[in-house]
C-alpha cells in the first residue's frame, strides 16, 4: 500500500515539557490507523504538528514522498491533509450558519469570486449535509446547535476539502451511538476511496469497529504497533498504559437512607412519570440513547430546567432549585458535559479552575487565600492523576483528557449531598477512567452519586445500580451484579417488549 | 530555548522597559522633565482619565464595555454645577447627587445588558447619547456659572463652595510645599482599591471567570447577572468621581469640556492589556497605560512638539501596545494565571 505520510524523528517541546520525543510513524492509504495513548501522551500535539498548527522542533514529515512543511492549517488543507480537532470549536465558526460553515473552505479559496451566492451555497451545503446523513436546517446558527451536531458539521467541513489524509482527534467523544455509526460508515467509504485515516479515540468500541492497525503512544514516543487481521486490543492497552489494566470488581453496596427522591417526575409530554430514590453511599448510573432524557433529568436535578410535573425531595425536604446557584447551595453539585462550553475557564490556571465553585471557602474577608487554594488543587491533582507541571499551569496547556479530570476534581473538593456527573469520562483514557471511578466509589459515603453516561461499559465500571432511560421514561433498572447484557441493550434501544 | 525565553521576557517586561526608556530619554532631552513638579504634573493630567479607565477596566473584565463613561463624567460635571450654582445646595449634596447619578446610570446599563439582552456596546452607546442630550436640557445648552441669567429678571446666585473646589485645587505638602494635588491622591486610592478588588478578592476572581466563560461561571453557581450589573455600577460611580474632580478643577459647569475623556480612558485600559504580559484587563496595567500616555504627552510638550501631533502619538502607542498583547502572546500559546 502507498505511504501517504511518513513521520520520522519528530520532536516537540513546550518550554521544559518535552512532549514528542522522536516519533516514527507511517500512515498508508486505504487504511485506518488508530492512535491510542493515555491522557497527555502527546497525541493531539502530534496531530497539531502534522496539520501545521505547531511547528516541529526536530524531525521530518514526508507527504506522498515529498517533504512536507505545512506553514499553517490552510496550507495543510490545500495539500490534502484535513483535520478534525479535539475541541470542536476549533472546527466551526459558531456565529455563522450551517451553510456558511460547510462552505467556508470554498469561500476562503482564492479566486472563488467576490460575491457570495447565498442560494447556490445553501444548495451545495444541503447536498454535503445530506451525503453525510445530516438532516438539519442549513440556515441555523451553529452556536444554537447541540454539540453532537456541531461535531458532525466540523467533520462534514473536513470532507468538503477532498482529503488525502484525514485526521480525526476524538471525534466521537460527544456523539451518540447512531451518530457514531454514521461517522463510521463515512470513514469506511473514504477508506475505500483511498484516503489514509488517522483516528484517535479512547473508546474501545470505536477502536474495535474501525481499526485496521493500532499504534500506541506513551510519554511522547511510539510504544507499540499492532497490525494484521488479528488485532491484539488488550496488548495495545497494556502498551499504552505501560502496565496491565486493573480489573474493576464492583460489589454493590447495601443501601438504606435515601437522599434524593423523585416523585412522579415527568420529563416530557406523554412519558410515564419517574419515581426513584438515590441513597447515601450509592453510585447510580443513568444511561440511555441521546434524547432519552438523561440530560433533561440532570438539568432538572440541578435547577436548570423544570419538570412538567412531579416533585423532588432532598433529605426528605422539598427541593425545587431554580438555578445552579440554589442547587449548589443546597449541596447538589453537577459536573456538566461538554467541558469547553460548560466548565472550563480558559483564562484561569488549574488551581483557580478547580476551586472556582468554592472560592468563598477559600477566602477570608473576601480575599482569596492563594496558599490554601494551591494546596487543595495540588492534593486533587495527585489523587485524580492530572498530568501537568504544576497547579499554576494554564488550563489551556493541559491535554483534553486532563482538562476533563480537572473538571471532575473541581466537584470532589468539598463534600456534598448529591453529586451529578454528566458524561464525566469524555476524553478520559481507559486507565484514568478506572482510577477516577475507584476514587468516586471510595469517597461515595455521605452523599449520593449519579453518573449520566451513554456508554454501557462506563456504567458497568462505576455503578452499584444502573437505571436505563428510554424516551423520557425508565425502561429498566439493574443491580450491578451478573447483569443480563442482552436485555440491557434491548432496554436501551427501546426494544424490550419485542424481546 | 533562549528564543522562547526572550519572547516571554519581551511579553512580560517589554512595555515596562519601554516606559522606563521613555522616561530616561525625556529626562536627558527635555530640560526640567526629571523633577518632582513635572512628575506630579503628569499624575495630575492622567488622574481623571485614569479614574475613568479603572472603571471601564471592571466592565472589560466581565467581557463587557462601557461607552457611556465620558458622558457620565460630563453629566456629573454639569449636575454638580447645577446643584450648587442654580439650586444653591452644599458641596456635600452635590457630591452625593453625582455619585448616585453614576451608580444609577450603571444600574440602568447593567439591567439593559443583563435583563433586556441589549449588546453592551449598543446599550452604553445609547446611554451616552441620552446623557449628552440630557445634560444640556436644564440650561438650554449653556454652560453654568455664577451670575448667569436664569430668566428675564433673575440670575444664578449660587457659587461653587470652597470645600468643593478644594477637591480639584488643593495640593498637599510632600517634602516640597504644595506638591500633590487632591485628584492624584484620589486616583491612587481608587487604583489601589480596584486593583485589590480585581486581583485579590473572590469577587474579582469570579468577574474574570464570567469574562472568560460566562456559562461555565453560571454553572458553578456564580450570580452572573449581579456581578455584571455591579461592574457597570462601579464604572458609573468612578466616572462620576472623575466628573466631580473635573468640575472642581474648572470651577464652572463647562458644557464643552471632557470631550476626550472616553477615548483616552479606553486607550489607557487597552494599553493595560500589554503590561506584564497579562493579555487581559487589569488595574495595574490600566494605571501604567494611563501614565504611559501622560508621560509621553508631557515629554513631548516639554520638547515643544506641536499639540496637534498628540493624538497621532497616542494612536501609535495604542497600536504598539496591542501588538505586544495580542501578537506576541498568541505566539506563546494559550493560558496563564491571573
Ligand atoms: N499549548 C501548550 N502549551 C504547553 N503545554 C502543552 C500545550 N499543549 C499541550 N501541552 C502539553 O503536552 C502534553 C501532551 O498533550 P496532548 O494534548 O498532545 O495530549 P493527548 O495525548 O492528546 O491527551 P488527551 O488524550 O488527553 O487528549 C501534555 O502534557 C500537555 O500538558
Ligand atoms: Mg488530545
Amino acid at each position: 500500500m502507498a505511504k501517504a505520510l511518513e513521520i520520522s524523528g519528530l520532536e516537540k517541546s513546550f518550554g521544559r515539557n518535552h512532549v514528542l520525543r522522536g516519533i516514527d510513524l507511517v500512515l498508508r492509504s486505504r487504511e485506518v490507523t488508530v492512535l491510542m495513548g493515555a491522557n497527555g501522551a502527546g497525541k493531539s500535539t502530534l496531530v497539531k504538528v502534522i496539520c501545521g498548527y505547531h511547528s516541529a522542533d526536530g524531525g521530518s514529515l514526508e507527504l506522498a514522498g515529498e517533504p512536507f512543511h505545512p506553514q499553517d492549517a490552510a496550507d495543510a488543507i490545500s495539500k490534502g491533509v484535513v483535520t478534525v480537532h479535539q475541541s470542536i470549536d476549533d472546527g466551526v465558526i459558531p456565529d455563522l450558519d450551517v451553510a456558511n460553515n460547510l462552505m467556508l473552505d470554498r469561500l476562503a479559496k482564492p479566486g472563488s469570486g467576490l460575491f457570495v451566492r447565498e442560494r447556490k451555497m445553501r444548495r451545495e451545503a444541503r447536498r454535503i449535509a445530506e451525503s453525510m446523513g445530516l438532516h438539519l436546517d442549513v440556515t441555523a446558527r451553529v452556536a444554537d446547535l447541540e454539540v453532537a451536531d456541531r461535531q458532525m458539521i466540523a467533520i462534514a467541513r473536513a470532507m468538503v476539502g477532498d482529503p488525502k489524509l484525514l485526521i480525526l482527534d476524538e471525534p466521537t467523544s460527544s456523539l451518540s451511538a447512531t451518530e457514531a455509526d454514521r461517522l463510521f460508515s463515512l470513514i469506511d467509504r473514504l477508506r475505500d476511496q483511498g484516503v489514509a485515516i488517522l483516528y484517535i479515540s479512547h473508546r474501545m468500541s470505536d477502536i474495535r469497529r474501525i481499526a485496521d492497525r493500532i499504534v500506541t503512544m506513551r510519554d511522547g514516543a511510539v510504544s507499540g504497533v499492532f497490525e494484521a487481521d488479528n488485532l491484539d486490543y488488550e496488548g495495545a492497552v497494556t502498551a499504552m498504559l505501560g502496565h496491565r489494566m486493573t480489573e474493576v470488581d464492583i460489589d454493590p453496596v447495601a443501601v438504606d437512607t435515601p437522599i434524593l427522591q423523585l416523585n412522579d417526575i415527568v420529563l416530557r409530554q406523554g412519558a410515564a412519570p419517574i419515581d426513584a430514590s438515590f441513597h447515601d453511599g450509592e453510585v447510580v448510573a443513568i444511561t440511555g440513547l441521546l434524547g432519552s432524557g438523561k440530560t433533561r433529568l440532570a438539568e432538572i436535578l440541578f435547577g436548570l430546567a423544570e419538570p412538567l410535573a412531579g416533585r423532588l425531595r432532598l433529605d426528605g425536604k422539598p427541593y425545587a432549585p431554580r438555578s445552579a446557584r440554589e442547587a449548589v447551595s443546597s449541596g447538589v453539585f453537577m459536573s456538566p458535559k461538554d467541558r469547553a462550553a460548560n466548565a472550563v475557564i480558559g483564562a484561569f490556571d488549574i488551581a483557580d479552575n478547580m476551586t472556582l465553585p468554592f472560592l468563598e471557602a477559600f477566602s477570608r474577608l473576601s480575599f482569596v487565600k492563594t496558599r490554601a487554594q494551591r494546596n487543595a488543587a495540588d492534593g486533587m491533582i495527585d489523587r485524580i492523576g492530572v498530568v501537568c507541571q504544576s497547579a499554576e499551569d494554564g488550563i489551556g496547556t493541559l491535554s483534553g483528557g486532563n482538562q476533563q479530570k480537572a473538571m471532575i476534581a473541581r466537584w470532589l473538593l468539598k463534600p456534598c449531598r448529591a453529586l451529578l456527573l454528566d458524561e464525566p469520562f469524555q476524553g478520559v483514557d481507559i486507565g484514568a477512567r478506572r482510577d477516577i471511578g475507584r476514587h468516586i466509589r471510595q469517597t461515595a459515603k455521605g452523599r449520593t452519586t449519579i453518573v449520566f453516561v451513554a456508554e454501557i461499559d462506563e456504567a458497568l465500571e462505576i455503578a452499584d445500580r444502573i437505571v436505563i432511560l428510554n424516551e423520557g421514561a425508565v425502561a429498566g433498572e439493574h443491580i450491578n451484579r451478573d447483569i443480563d447484557l442482552t436485555r440491557m441493550v434491548a432496554e436501551v434501544s427501546g426494544q424490550q417488549d419485542a424481546a | 530555548m533562549s528564543g522562547e525565553r526572550l519572547l516571554n521576557f519581551a511579553i512580560r517586561y517589554g512595555f515596562l522597559i519601554l516606559l522606563i526608556g521613555m522616561v530616561l530619554f525625556f529626562s536627558f532631552a527635555a530640560n526640567g522633565f526629571a523633577s518632582p513638579r513635572s512628575a506630579v504634573f503628569v499624575l495630575q493630567s492622567v488622574a481623571i482619565t485614569g479614574i475613568l479607565a479603572l472603571g471601564v477596566t471592571c466592565t472589560l473584565v466581565v467581557d463587557g464595555f462601557d461607552l457611556s463613561i465620558g458622558a457620565v463624567a460630563t453629566s456629573a460635571l454639569m449636575l454638580s454645577a447645577y446643584s450648587m450654582v442654580i439650586l444653591e445646595q452644599s458641596a456635600f449634596t452635590a457630591i452625593v447627587l453625582c455619585l448616585l447619578m453614576g451608580a444609577f446610570v450603571g444600574l440602568v446599563n447593567g439591567i439593559l445588558i443583563v435583563k433586556f439582552r441589549v449588546p453592551d456596546l449598543l446599550a452604553t452607546l445609547g446611554m451616552m447619547f441620552l446623557l449628552i442630550g440630557l445634560q444640556r436640557i436644564p440650561t438650554q445648552g449653556n454652560s453654568i456659572a455664577t451670575g448667569m441669567s436664569l430668566s428675564a429678571d433673575s440670575v444664578a446666585e449660587g457659587v461653587f463652595s470652597p470645600a468643593f473646589l478644594w477637591l480639584g485645587r488643593h495640593r498637599f505638602d510632600l517634602v516640597i510645599e504644595r506638591l500633590v494635588p487632591v485628584p492624584v491622591v484620589i486616583f491612587l486610592v481608587i487604583a489601589l482599591a480596584i486593583w485589590a478588588f480585581l486581583s485579590l478578592t473572590r469577587h474579582g476572581r469570579l468577574m474574570y471567570a464570567i469574562g472568560s466563560n460566562e456559562r461555565a461561571a453560571a454553572l458553578v453557581g456564580t450570580p452572573v447577572s449581579r456581578y455584571k450589573i455591579a461592574a457597570y455600577m462601579i464604572s458609573g460611580v468612578t466616572a462620576s468621581i472623575g466628573g466631580i474632580l473635573l468640575a472642581a478643577r474648572l470651577g464652572r459647569g463647562d458644557i464643552a469640556s471632557g470631550t476626550n475623556l472616553l477615548l483616552d480612558s479606553v486607550a489607557a485600559a487597552l494599553i493595560g492589556f500589554a503590561v506584564l504580559g497579562a493579555a487581559r484587563p487589569n488595574a495595574f496595567g490600566t494605571v501604567v497605560g494611563a501614565l504611559f500616555v501622560g508621560i509621553l504627552l508631557q515629554g513631548m510638550t516639554m520638547m515643544n512638539a506641536p499639540y496637534y501631533t498628540q493624538d497621532f502619538v497616542k494612536g501609535a502607542v495604542l497600536v504598539v501596545a496591542l501588538v505586544f498583547t495580542f501578537y506576541l502572546s498568541s505566539r506563546r500559546g494559550a493560558g496563564g494565571k491571573v
